[in-house]
Order: C-alpha cells, then structure tokens, then sequence
C-alpha cells in the first residue's frame, strides 16, 4: 500500500494508521531532502497550489509555502483580508474563481469549523486543510506525532497529556485523534472551563491538577491561551492560569521522571510555558518547525500524486 | 510468461572482477572518486564492487553513497501508483570528486537523467561517469551511454531484464522475461 486512502486531507479523523505511516515515511525523505545543499526537488513542478487564509497565520503559511516551493510547485497567496470575500463574494466563488486560473490544489485556512469538508463536496481540487476554526488542524498532529517518533522512536504506547485550552484548540483535536490512532494513551489537561464536556467520550482521559498530569506522561503537549476565541473569561486572570497550568523549571526538576515537552506555536512566554523551559533540552518545539516543513511535502507529495 | 538465464552466478563473478578492474585503471587509489550507487538496485552492485576493490585489491576508505532519484524523476502523475521514495545516503562531499553513478540495467535513459539532476542538489562534481551491469541496445529515450558496461543486451521492449543479488534474493543470476 504506497498510497493515500484519502484525496483531500481535511482532517486526522478521515486518516487511517497505514496513511499515517506512510506520510511518516515519506517525510523522513523529505526531511534528508530539507538538509540538503539544495533544499529542492523538482518534482511538482507541474502543480500550482493555491494557499488561501482567511484567518491569520505567520508559521503554518510559511511552513506550507516554503514545503510548496521546495518542491518545486507554483504557489499563489490569498488572504481574505485584502480581497473579494470582503464585497460579499462566496466561499465557493472565491475559490472557484481561483481554480479557473488552473490551480491543482487548495490549502486553506477558515474560521468556521468544516469548512474544507464543504469545499471538497463542491470544487474540483485536492484540498488541504490548515486548520478550520475549533475542529482540525491535521498538519500540525501529523508533525507533533512525527516529532514524538523521531523523539522516543515510536508513538505506540506512549503517554501524552495535552495541557491547556483543549475547548478551542483545533490542534488539541486532531492531536487526539492522531495519537488514539497509533495507538497512544493520551490526556488533557486544565482549568474545567476549558475542557469540553463529554471529551472522555473520545477515549481520553482527563485530569485537572497539572503535576499529576505530567508525573503521569512522557511528554507534555502545551497548548496557547487563544484569547482571541475566547467570548468571556474562562480563568480569574493569566497570573492564575499560569500559577495552576503553566510549566516551569522548578515544577520539570521536581518531577519524578525527564519529559519532553511540545508547544504549537506561537508561545506566550511566561504564561502555558516558561523560558527556561521552552529553551532546554527537554524542549522539542524548534524540531516540531523544522519537521513542520517535511512533513507538509510529504502531505503535498502524497496527494499531488493522486491528482490525474 | 518465461523466462530465461542471461547470466550465471559465475558469469556474473567474472564481470564484476573486469568492471572492479576497469574502475582501478581509471581511478588507481579513489582517493578523488565516490561511487554512488543509485536507489533501489544500483546499491547492490555498488556494494559487491566496492567489496572486490577493497578485499580483493587492497583499496582503502572508498567512498560509497546511495542516491534516491524519486523526487527527481520525470514520469510524476503519469503512472497509476505514487512513486515511494527510498533512502539517500552521501555522508560525504561530492564538490570537485570524480563521480561514478552505478546502476544494475541501463534501459531508457531516464533513471540516469534523474540522477544527474538529483546529484548536483550535493554539489558541483569534477565528473560523472556511469557504471551498469546490463546495458539494453536500441531501448533510449535519451543519449546517454555507459562508461563501463558490464554485458550488451539486444531485448525488445516486451522483455524485462531482472537482476538478482544473493544478499536480496537468495542467488545472483540474471534473468531475460519475456511478459
């Protein structure tokens, strides 16, 4: 099995294990590739992408462009702020409007959850989804799960606690449902406001002291604060929040094992995450970046090939 | 389908010697020359080659690399399957080195093409020289020959030639299939 069982990756859920597998293997390569004098290949250099944002984003953007280009794709940019969506234009005008000019793929980032799932049912091209809203954002799990691998070997068995703001977080999601796939313990973690209720009904565990959480785990996944999701005060303050479910030096020394700790970007220093934590050895958040951009090639790769 | 021996365990021992031979002439000590053996089947005649020259001949610390020409090839999207990568392995600098590409059938051309092009992504080689096993007469799609050449083929385009290495497949025969 070489092949995607999937045209569109929209989300972790749709995903099966061997799909996972193979998009591990696949960045791997790329990965050699990225290290290389020359960081390019040539092989897409008969597709156009079309990246689409309709929310901010500076890394994921980058990440994917820079995965676009290094293999050779033509890549135009989109940004809702600067466009039509703004007249009242469509989604699926916008978008179609973008594939008359002969674009082979989408990767698209919406507020509103499912949005690649409605543009997959309605336009002709492989799409991408680079998060869509509080639902998913599959490459971010795909590169957490590959940073763990590269990390401790494997993923199978491991013990993950997710930590933070689990009720708007996309990557908490698709975290989850990447990591129960290959066959990971997971938890999460945080204030009760911010977790969902009936979250156990996805076959995790929850856990509201902070210390217990990760005396229990190999590796902390911290999440942001997404203040700009949040309609009212879900904490007394930050001071709190950090006080309760920030990690720093003194709480990582006192644990009983070494951790390895994650975070998705962008950090809010001092709050989720101290400095001297997310600059120490135990921290893996740079080589989550760096295998960001393998592991969107070989997303890219993978389903370019299935495009006829 | 059937199939024929193109080339015993002992015939194929003998071209081995002559094409180790032929590099040596060549390249007397290596010490300016890599060989890079191209992904999936190249390697194993890169290995067996590099073993002769350094048991049989006494050459020291041969350089020898694997190159996955995957991303570079030219058919992408124009067969059914996804083209599955294997692993590159040049743990060495290629600047200003005398290159000897080797793979175990030279067919169309177009594997050599990709490698050419995958090569300069580790730098500017001195030159480049091929090495094959089996070179198929009257099958290119581009002008690209040999530089040694194990043993000349007149097949068509039905046959397939299949070349079997003991370390992979248990026997090192090759065969001529005729599909």
């Amino acid at each position: 099995m070489s092949e995607l069982s999937v045209n569109h990756l929209l989300g972790i859920k749709y995903l099966t294990e061997q799909d996972i597998e193979l998009i591990f293997e696949t960045a791997d390569h790329f990965k050699e590739v990225i290290n290389r004098a020359i960081k390019k290949v040539p092989t897409l250099r008969d597709i156009t992408i079309a990246n689409i944002f309709f929310e901010n984003s500076t890394r994921t953007k980058l990440s994917f462009e820079l995965a676009e280009k290094r293999l050779s794709a033509d890549v135009i940019n989109f940004s809702a702020g600067q466009s039509s969506v703004k007249k009242g234009e469509t989604l699926i005008d916008t978008v179609n409007n973008i594939l008359s000019m002969k674009v082979d793929m989408v990767v698209m980032r919406h507020p509103n959850p499912g949005a690649g799932i409605f543009l997959s049912r309605h336009v002709k091209a492989s799409i991408i989804n680079a998060g869509d809203g509080a639902h998913e954002h599959p490459t971010q799990a795909l590169l957490d799960s590959f940073s763990i691998r590269e990390r401790l070997g494997e993923v199978a068995g491991k013990k993950v606690v997710i930590v933070g703001d689990i009720l708007h977080s996309r990557v908490a999601l698709s975290n989850i449902f990447a990591l129960k796939l290959q066959g990971a313990e997971v938890k999460v973690c945080g204030p009760r406001t911010l977790l969902p209720k009936h979250i156990e009904s996805l076959g995790v565990g929850v856990e509201t002291d902070l210390r217990k959480a990760l005396n229990w785990c190999d590796v902390a996944n911290m999440l942001r604060i997404q203040n700009e999701r949040m309609e009212f005060s879900y904490f007394p303050t930050t001071r709190e929040y950090s006080q309760q479910y920030g990690i720093n030096k003194t709480l990582l020394e006192s644990l009983d094992k070494e951790i390895v700790i994650m975070h998705p970007g962008p950090i809010n220093r001092g709050v989720e995450i101290t400095s001297d934590v997310a600059d120490s050895e135990q921290s893996i958040i740079l080589d989550q970046v760096e295998n960001g951009v393998a592991i969107r090639m070989a997303v890219i790769y993978l389903l370019a090939s299935k495009i006829k | 389908m059937s199939q024929k021996v193109l080339l015993t365990a002992k015939e194929i021992d003998i071209l081995l010697h002559r094409l180790a031979c032929q590099l040596l002439e060549n390249h007397l000590d290596f010490s300016n020359t890599v060989l890079i053996g191209i992904q999936p089947r190249g390697i194993f005649l890169a290995e067996r080659l590099t073993k002769i020259l350094s048991e049989e001949y006494q050459v020291k610390d041969i350089a020898l690399g694997s190159l996955d020409i995957t991303f570079f090839r030219d058919d992408f999207r124009r067969g059914e399957k996804t083209l599955e990568a294997s692993t590159t392995e040049i743990n060495f600098i290629i600047e200003g080195k005398r290159v000897v590409l080797i793979d175990d059938v030279l067919y169309t051309g177009r594997s050599i093409r990709a490698a050419l092009t995958a090569i300069q992504s580790f730098g500017r080689p001195k030159e480049i020289e091929l090495l094959t096993l089996i070179d198929r007469r009257f099958s290119r799609h581009l002008p690209i020959q040999p530089n040694y050449r194990g043993r000349q083929v007149d097949a068509i385009n039905e046959e397939k030639v299949k070349v079997l290495w003991k370390e992979n497949d248990g026997k090192d025969v090759i065969y001529l299939i005729n599909t």
